[in-house]
């Protein structure tokens, strides 16, 4: 069970959260004049690696605000929190 | 004779303080600080249950949790518990525990015929035997699971408390052995926070047992300086009689804590246990080591136990468990236990797998008369009950084969030393990685994953000398990388008589002799499993080691194989001729060992296990005899009987009210979102299928929610209050759900749009007034002017109702005139008992949700949820009046023309009359296209909402049926569960007032 760090109230337990899959997938400004497969892309496709994923989490119990994840896939391990809005970070090769 | 095996002197039990205890009904007498398994040995009973699967004979193998033969059905009634560890109960006044898995009793059990058949019952039997056909495993099952068994649950509710605590600290230390304690004292003196955690009543661990000295002083002594020191200081807390059960990511423990267990009252203050969640910012391992068995014929008979467990019952509780006793070891260490067994007065015979003995044991065992038989095997063993012979051969070292006379050997007691394994458990459920070390034969901790030291025998490090200082200086170097003081560093001596060394253990864990037929080699004792089995699921084809795990269920009983992975490892290399870190390891999950599913529970039973959610009005509800019924977390009424009437009556009566005169319902349940900002009309927009922008104020509007897929997912009125002010409702059960898909949209995709939402739900009551004589009603009640002309159908008007501040919505949920009362909720109480006592000249009728639904199913009104389901679109709904053409996006709006959704033979919103007028479709019933005698028959749809129509004098039903719209007056059936065929007609979905006239009156 994680420790997240929530951007607006710091460390909390993970029983205080919930994940609602992939960031970064923008909502089509037009979606009346994309085709059937782009929507469908928005729609049902996500990622799934092996390594660094950026996650949408919400503080469902405390502050109720949504946030970015950036999490590790294999070991667990958050590398980064930051709001929504805020430029998605660089992978590392690391 | 009581207390027959207890040693004269010797032992740390209290002799003064003699305890009372029965075991299958039989009394004896123990003495505290024994276990049950302690007491029962000196009383010289060795046969405690039967086994799981043959129904052998099965006595005590360990004395700890890693027991797998000794469990027992432990207390009586209500507070009875399976499958109890005999090792680990601590002995209390008036204690009952009886066998398990034996009938009619332990010394003669019909089971054991089991073990004669055995042949017939080899691993994989139960696959095999009943396969088929598959429709009849539930049936098998029910026989095996009573033949093949552990203990019984109790039938009563458990009357014990449960409590949970959630704890934050520095460090976590698991296990209070020696490792364990210095590693405490260095991080201790260090000054962090410190928890300690050891699963027994008394700290020390293995150093309880056996002598060693410090400083060349006694080492008891030293070692109660420590735990004096640990106890004094405020930073450390130790928890004994507590087992850490899970190690979960982020240093995240649980741990179960004894509390009252071994108390012989029933507490009324303490809990009987607690169990902890624990996050530390550092945690150490230093949870020790079990002896590993050796496997050898028949080496499951009661008197055959660990060299470890022999010990301890000698040296901690007093009792010696034979007089003739061999030792059959493949290490030096396990001779220490020959010493003790033959200073307290037992005759030793030693059978070493090994030629070669170090000089200084050698000429200890002549001096003491001890007969060493070196290179030599254990082939067999003998006794019914309790071992009493047993047979050894010599092992050639250059062929590995068995030679020479088989020799036999009387005894009493079989003490087994196999070497030993690190308790890896915990430490595997981190994610740490194991590998396997040759040298002592087992697998040792390698790479760690998460913020951990692991130390000690747990590391696979067991000699005492260097345990001492390096456990010490990792407590201080925990401490130290969280940036508290070092503290200065200790160096002391510490010697046992026989030092560990990895070169004294010889790889040897098998019997040398060939697995034969007859006897059984056992590598999982509380699974019956033996090296046969794990044989045959090589040559089956069971190779991997998860297969030959489940196959033959090695490792999977309640003790989880602490005694028997390792050996059952070892044998796969052994047949495959591979290392054993290429024949891998099962997985260690959660829990360690057993544990209360009431402790993980806590407190929240019964009335704590889920919040109720209660009106304002809910004790008016309580005290005018409402039935209730759970939606959500509400309690919302679901019918008023009135005398004796059953829900038919009852719902008959409130029905036919609200139609000619007048009903009320407490509609405060209702999801309530109040949204304010310059953007709130063009969210609305997105958010809903049709337009808002033209909504005025003081007007309401109806609005469908789509998900992006298309399908609705809620629906609801919203009102428009002011200029950027607008009241939301939504069902019941969607409130949370709306609000947060809102939230998510404003936080993450509009992020420019000026709204805010409020969750005013429970601000609110709902007083809903619905019939002809509503407005007549209201209007001695208010000062708002209710004049058709003034305050018309969805519309929204402000003012008082009886005194107090309201907002009314002139919406309907029933086809009938209705006026929705929304009062602060503190007033709701008030208001309805004002409008229940005005209301008596129209026969004001309360009502319940079950009347509700008839009503708006009169309609052709949809609940979400009841007849949509989330794959259904407005225009399966048939609600296309509401989808806007005009905007440009709104959400769902793309998906509404993918191919599958703008398909045309979709299931549609339909009504349903059956043509007997009179049988209720049950709701979930298949409409089918032809009935046939049998399923499957080619299904058409299902019945959605289906009731009795008390205004019609007939049922009503709505459905889902494929191309549901162009069967309009066609005849379809449904078949019942009961074998009749129903005919129906399809209909639209408006039963009552089609034109829509009696809520605009």
């Amino acid at each position: 069970m994680f420790i997240i760090n929530c951007p607006y109230c710091g460390e909390r337990d993970q029983t205080e959260f919930t994940c609602h899959g992939e960031a970064h997938i923008a909502r089509p400004d037009n979606p009346s004049e994309i085709s059937d497969e782009e929507w469908g892309r928005y729609l049902f496709f996500r990622e799934n690696p092996k390594g660094t994923h950026f996650e949408r989490w919400t503080h469902d119990h405390g502050c109720r605000r949504w946030f970015n994840v950036m999490r590790d896939t294999v070991t667990d391990q958050i590398i980064k929190t930051y709001k929504m809005g805020e430029a998605k970070p660089e992978i590392s090769n690391e | 004779m009581s207390n027959q095996n207890r040693t004269i002197y010797g032992g740390k039990v209290n002799r003064e303080k003699p305890i009372n205890f029965i075991f299958n009904g039989k009394s004896y007498i123990g003495y505290q600080g024994d276990t049950l398994a302690s007491a029962l040995l000196a009383n010289d009973v060795h046969l405690i249950g039967r086994s799981f699967k043959y129904h052998r004979a099965r006595g005590i193998l360990t004395a700890g949790s890693e027991e797998p033969n000794a469990i027992v059905q432990l207390g009586l009634g209500a507070r009875t518990e399976p499958n109890i560890r005999a090792t680990e109960v601590e002995l209390y006044e008036g204690l009952e525990a009886s066998s398990q898995n034996c009938w009619p009793s332990v010394n003669f059990d019909i089971g054991a015929m089991n073990n004669f058949l055995s042949r017939i019952f080899p691993a994989g039997f139960y696959y095999k035997t009943f396969k088929w056909p598959p429709s009849m495993w539930l049936f098998y099952e029910h026989f095996i699971r009573k033949a093949a068994g552990l203990g019984q649950s109790p039938t009563a509710k458990n009357p014990d408390r449960y409590e949970q605590k959630f704890y934050y600290t520095d460090i976590t230390i698991v296990g209070g052995g020696i490792s364990g304690l210095l590693a405490a004292l260095g991080a201790g003196r260090s000054g962090c926070k410190v928890l300690l955690i050891d699963e027994n009543p008394e700290l020390g661990g293995y150093l309880l047992d056996y002598n060693f000295s410090i400083n060349e002083k006694d080492g008891k002594k030293w070692l109660k300086k420590i735990i004096d020191e640990l106890n004094d200081l405020a930073n450390v807390v130790i928890l004994k009689r507590t087992t850490a059960m899970g190690y979960y990511d982020y240093n995240y423990l649980t741990a179960l804590e004894k509390v009252t267990n071994h108390h012989a009252e029933f507490s009324s203050t303490l809990p009987r246990e607690r169990y902890w969640r624990i996050r530390s910012k550092k945690v150490i391992l230093a949870q020790g080591a079990f002896e590993r068995p050796l496997v050898f014929a028949d080496n499951d008979r009661p008197g055959i136990m660990m060299a470890s467990a022999g010990q301890k019952y000698l040296s901690r509780y007093g009792v010696l468990p034979g007089k003739s006793v061999v030792l059959f070891t493949n290490n030096d260490h396990a001779y220490l236990t020959a010493f003790e067994f033959v200073e307290k007065g037992a005759k030793v015979t030693v059978v070493d797998t090994r030629d070669l003995l170090n000089a200084r044991i050698s000429e200890k065992c002549k001096s003491l008369n001890i007969t060493v038989f070196k290179s030599y095997s254990v082939i067999k063993t003998y006794g019914d009950k309790k071992v009493n012979r047993i047979e050894i051969q010599q092992v050639d070292k250059n062929t590995n084969k068995l030679t020479g006379e088989v020799e036999n050997i009387l005894t009493d007691c079989v003490l087994m030393s196999g070497g030993w394994n690190p308790a890896v458990q915990l430490f595997s459920q981190s994610r740490g990685k194991l590998k396997y070390d040759l040298k002592i034969n087992t697998f040792v901790p390698d790479k760690i994953i998460e913020n951990q030291k692991i130390i000690g025998s747990n590391n696979g490090q067991f000699n005492l000398q260097e345990n001492l200082n390096e456990s010490f200086e990792a407590g201080i170097a925990a401490a130290n990388e969280l940036n508290f003081n070092s503290v200065e560093k200790v160096n002391w001596t510490g010697k046992e008589e026989i030092e560990f060394t990895h070169s004294d253990i010889e790889p040897y864990m098998l019997g040398k002799k060939k697995v034969t037929k007859g006897s059984k080699h056992f590598i999982d004792f509380q699974n019956d499993v033996t090296a046969a089995d794990i044989f045959l699921a090589q040559r089956e084809g069971y190779i991997s080691v998860e297969h030959t795990k489940r196959y033959t269920t090695t490792g999977m009983g309640t003790d989880q194989g602490k005694t028997s992975n390792v050996n059952a490892l070892a044998l796969m290399s052994h047949i495959h001729n591979k290392p054993v870190d290429e024949i891998g390891h099962t997985t260690f999950r959660p829990p360690y060992a057993p544990q209360t599913i009431g402790a993980i529970a806590g407190r929240s039973v019964d009335k704590l296990f889920e919040p109720e959610r209660k009106t304002s009005m809910h004790e008016w509800h309580v005290e005018n005899k409402a039935v209730f019924e759970d939606v959500g977390q509400w309690k919302r009424p679901y019918y008023f009987p009135q005398n004796k009437e059953d829900i038919h009556q009852a719902v008959k009566r409130e029905c036919l009210a609200v139609r000619n005169s007048l009903g009320i319902l407490d509609a405060s349940t209702l999801g309530k979102i109040d949204l304010q900002g310059p953007d709130a009309a063009k969210f609305l927009n997105m958010i809903y299928t049709n337009a808002w922008s033209k909504l005025e104020i003081g007007s309401c509007r109806y609005g469908l929610m789509c998900n992006e897929h298309g399908m609705i997912f809620d629906d609801g009125v919203t009102s428009r209050l002011g200029e950027n002010h607008y009241h939301m409702t939504t069902t019941t059960g969607g409130a949370a759900r709306v609000m947060s898909w809102l939230e998510e949209f404003l936080q993450t995709e509009w992020l420019d749009m000026k709204v805010f939402c409020t969750s005013v739900t429970e601000q609110w009551a709902v007083l809903s007034i619905s019939g002809p004589n509503s407005r007549e009603f209201l209007k001695d009640l208010t000062n708002i002017d209710l004049s058709k002309e003034n305050f018309p159908f969805m519309k929204f008007r402000e003012g008082e109702v009886c005194g107090v501040k309201a907002r009314v919505f002139r919406i309907s949920f029933t086809g009938e005139l209705s006026y929705e009362v929304n009062v602060p909720a503190r007033y709701g109480r008030y208001v309805w008992e004002k409008f229940m006592e005005h209301g008596k000249k129209y026969n004001i009728t309360p009502y319940g949700t079950e009347t509700m639904h008839v009503l708006r199913a009169e309609k052709g009104f949809i609940i979400v949820g009841q007849d949509t389901d989330g794959s259904v679109t407005p225009s399966d709904m048939n609600m296309d009046w509401i989808v806007s053409k005009k905007k440009e996006d709104f959400l769902g709006k793309r998906s509404f023309t993918r191919p599958d959704t703008a398909r045309h033979d979709r299931k549609k919103f339909v009504g349903l009359l059956v043509n007997d007028k009179k049988t209720i479709l049950p709701e979930g019933s298949h409409i089918v296209e032809k009935a046939l005698k049998q399923p499957p028959m080619k299904m058409l749809g299902h019945v959605t909402s289906s009731y009795y129509s008390p205004t019609l004098g007939y049922p009503i039903a709505l459905a889902m049926l494929k191309d549901g719209f162009s069967k309009m007056g066609e005849q379809v059936v449904v078949p019942l569960m009961n074998g009749k065929i129903i005919e129906a007609t399809v209909t639209d979905t408006i039963f009552y007032d089609k034109e829509g006239k009696r809520n605009n009156e």
